[in-house]
């Protein structure tokens, strides 16, 4: 382990590389088997596949919480496996699918402080970036509560902004949309986009493929601890046969344009609206 | 049959009511889909169908809630148990976490109704064929996927065939053909066992193929209920956190600019929009 904490490359170079990667749980349940990935930095990534894929068990790879069994991941030139999850924290974000395993403070905003406070910043910038998150997620108003008096949507959102409090060049969101409400899954798209605008790398696990489509550049399917098909969302999400296979459809819009016979497959309503006769 | 009539529920501690003046009869065999933004009360009346609240959440009632005929206030939760089955959001605070398999997970109910063990057994494994669980009979109940647990505490609700089932977004952690799976294996035993089912869920395309009936609500009120066809594709409902489908959005402003007919109703299911805009593409066509 060693204490130098900076990279030697700046943060907006940030890039991640899996190389063939096996993660075997001490269970036995082998999870990860040769996975090998590249995503460059600013790039925004959804990863999907069927329930036990090993979806989860990747992306706690990227930020130390889980070392290969064999193979390794690299962030920037950093090897995890020489990192701690401290060390690594500074760089990778990862939001929890389950909120409640991450919040315990008394309050939301301390909660939301926690974080900055342990990369060492002054006590004014951690405020700030407190508040600023919270003003993203839209709870700013909830501050001084207890995380558990709010709903289970509303702590998911606590919890993301206690990571988009740390302004890590990448971010890792386990689910985001779970929970949340059509207003609430359209704040969290508006943060995905906000996001990825200001140049950070995100990553999603998601079983939402409309939010996937409407969000993410790139999709990669993960089916038996593998990697399926990696590729760009409108390429991949309109593989019906191999999305299939890891228990996956495509999106309501690529359903729809396919049984209609359109020939290009639209991420968007805008894009679906176009290609309809006469348009 | 379930029914509340003019119930206000507040909870302990708090001064506004989480349920304002509710009234709803869902029949046996109907399949309802409770919808509406989060903290609109879809939880609580979840809560109030299955009897926790009041028995185990206390708090201030008022109005009546009857299954069978039987004011549920008045029968202990221990009875209401054996004919409602409540599916929780979260499944970790469904599994014991006393059983070391999920088929011990699935029989913990049925071993405490004394049911014999042939017959356990028996409907142990029908269940977990229904689910598509059979691969994980033998491991531990603590040790699967968020989307794996998820279905095993369905599977331990279901296995003791409830008169009503309640579930709370029963499938937000299951992936795309296992939620629609798992409303299938609902809506098979439903038919079968003469079940009510009431389903709070976001996904509004199953809700559309699934449910006989969607009830809409807001800030503790029933704003609407009726068909999903219909509920789903008001335009007034939008601001107050309904939502819509893909399909209705799309149809809705194909519509705005003539690709789509006025007097076509507006799709919520993938069926529907198909014979919508073929039928605005021939007339398009001529």
């Amino acid at each position: 382990m060693t204490n130098d904490d900076r990279l030697t490359t700046a943060d907006k170079d940030i890039d991640i590389c899996v190389d063939s990667l096996f993660f075997t749980y001490p269970s036995g349940v082998e999870a990860l088997r040769q996975v090998s990935l590249h995503i460059a930095a600013g790039e925004s990534v959804a990863l999907i596949g069927q329930n036990g894929a090993g979806k989860t068990t990747l992306v706690k790879h990227l930020n130390g919480l889980l070392k290969p069994t064999a193979g390794s991941v690299r962030i920037a030139d950093w090897d995890t496996r020489h990192r701690s999850v401290a060390q690594l924290a500074r760089q990778v974000g990862y939001v929890f699918q389950n909120p409640d395993d991450q919040l315990f403070k008394p309050t939301v905003l301390a909660e939301v402080m926690f974080g900055p406070q342990n990369l060492g910043w002054e006590a004014g910038r951690v405020e700030d970036q407190a508040r600023a998150a919270l003003r993203m997620v839209e709870l700013s108003q909830a501050a001084n509560r207890h995380p558990y008096d709010l709903s289970p949507g509303e702590r998911k959102r606590v919890a993301l902004a206690a990571i988009l409090a740390m302004d890590t060049p990448v971010i890792v969101l386990d689910e985001p949309t779970t929970g949340q409400d059509f207003a609430g899954v359209r704040l969290v798209g508006l943060i995905v986009d906000a996001l990825i605008a200001q140049g950070k790398t995100v990553i999603t696990i998601t079983h939402d493929i409309d939010f996937c489509a409407e969000h993410f550049e790139r999709v990669v399917v993960m089916a038996g601890g593998r990697l399926l098909i990696d590729g760009s969302s409108r390429v991949v999400l309109s593989q019906a046969e191999i999305l299939a296979q890891t228990y996956v459809e495509p999106p309501q819009l690529m359903r729809l344009a396919s049984r209609l016979g359109m020939e290009w497959m639209p991420l968007t309503v805008d894009e679906f609206i176009k290609q309809l006769p006469g348009s | 049959m379930i029914s509340l009539q003019h119930v206000t529920y507040t909870y302990p501690g708090t001064t506004s009511p989480a349920l304002r003046d509710i009234s709803l009869t869902i029949p046996a065999g109907q399949f309802c889909a409770l919808v509406g933004a989060n903290g609109a009360g879809k939880s609580t009346l979840a809560y109030t169908l299955a009897g926790f609240v009041p028995h185990f959440y206390h708090g201030k009632l008022s109005g009546e809630v009857t299954l069978a005929g039987k004011p549920t206030r008045l029968t202990p939760l221990s009875e209401l148990v054996l004919s409602v089955g409540l599916i929780f959001q979260n499944p970790f605070n469904q599994i014991s976490g006393t059983k070391f398999t999920v088929r011990e997970e699935i029989a913990f109910g049925l071993e405490n109704l004394g049911m014999p063990r042939p017959e356990m057994q028996a409907r142990v494994a029908a269940t977990m064929a229904l689910l598509g669980i059979e691969d994980l009979a033998d491991r531990s109940p603590l040790a699967l996927s968020g989307g794996q647990m998820q279905r095993v505490a369905i599977a331990s609700v279901l296995a003791m065939r409830p008169k009503v089932l309640v579930l709370d977004e029963p499938t937000s952690q299951l992936d795309p053909i296992g939620s629609r799976e798992v409303f299938t294996a609902v809506r098979a035993l439903m038919a079968e066992e003469n079940m009510i089912v009431v389903m709070i869920e976001h996904k509004l395309e199953w809700v559309a193929v699934f449910a006989d009936r969607v009830v809409a609500l807001a800030e503790g009120t029933i704003i609407a209920d009726g068909k999903a066809a219909e509920i789903l594709t008001d335009e007034t409902l939008i601001g107050k956190g309904i939502g819509q489908t893909r399909y209705t959005l799309a149809a809705r402003q194909a519509r705005q600019i003539g690709r789509w007919l006025d007097g076509q109703p507006l799709p919520v299911t993938l069926e529907q929009a198909v014979e919508g805009f073929h039928r605005a593409s021939m007339k398009a066509e001529g």
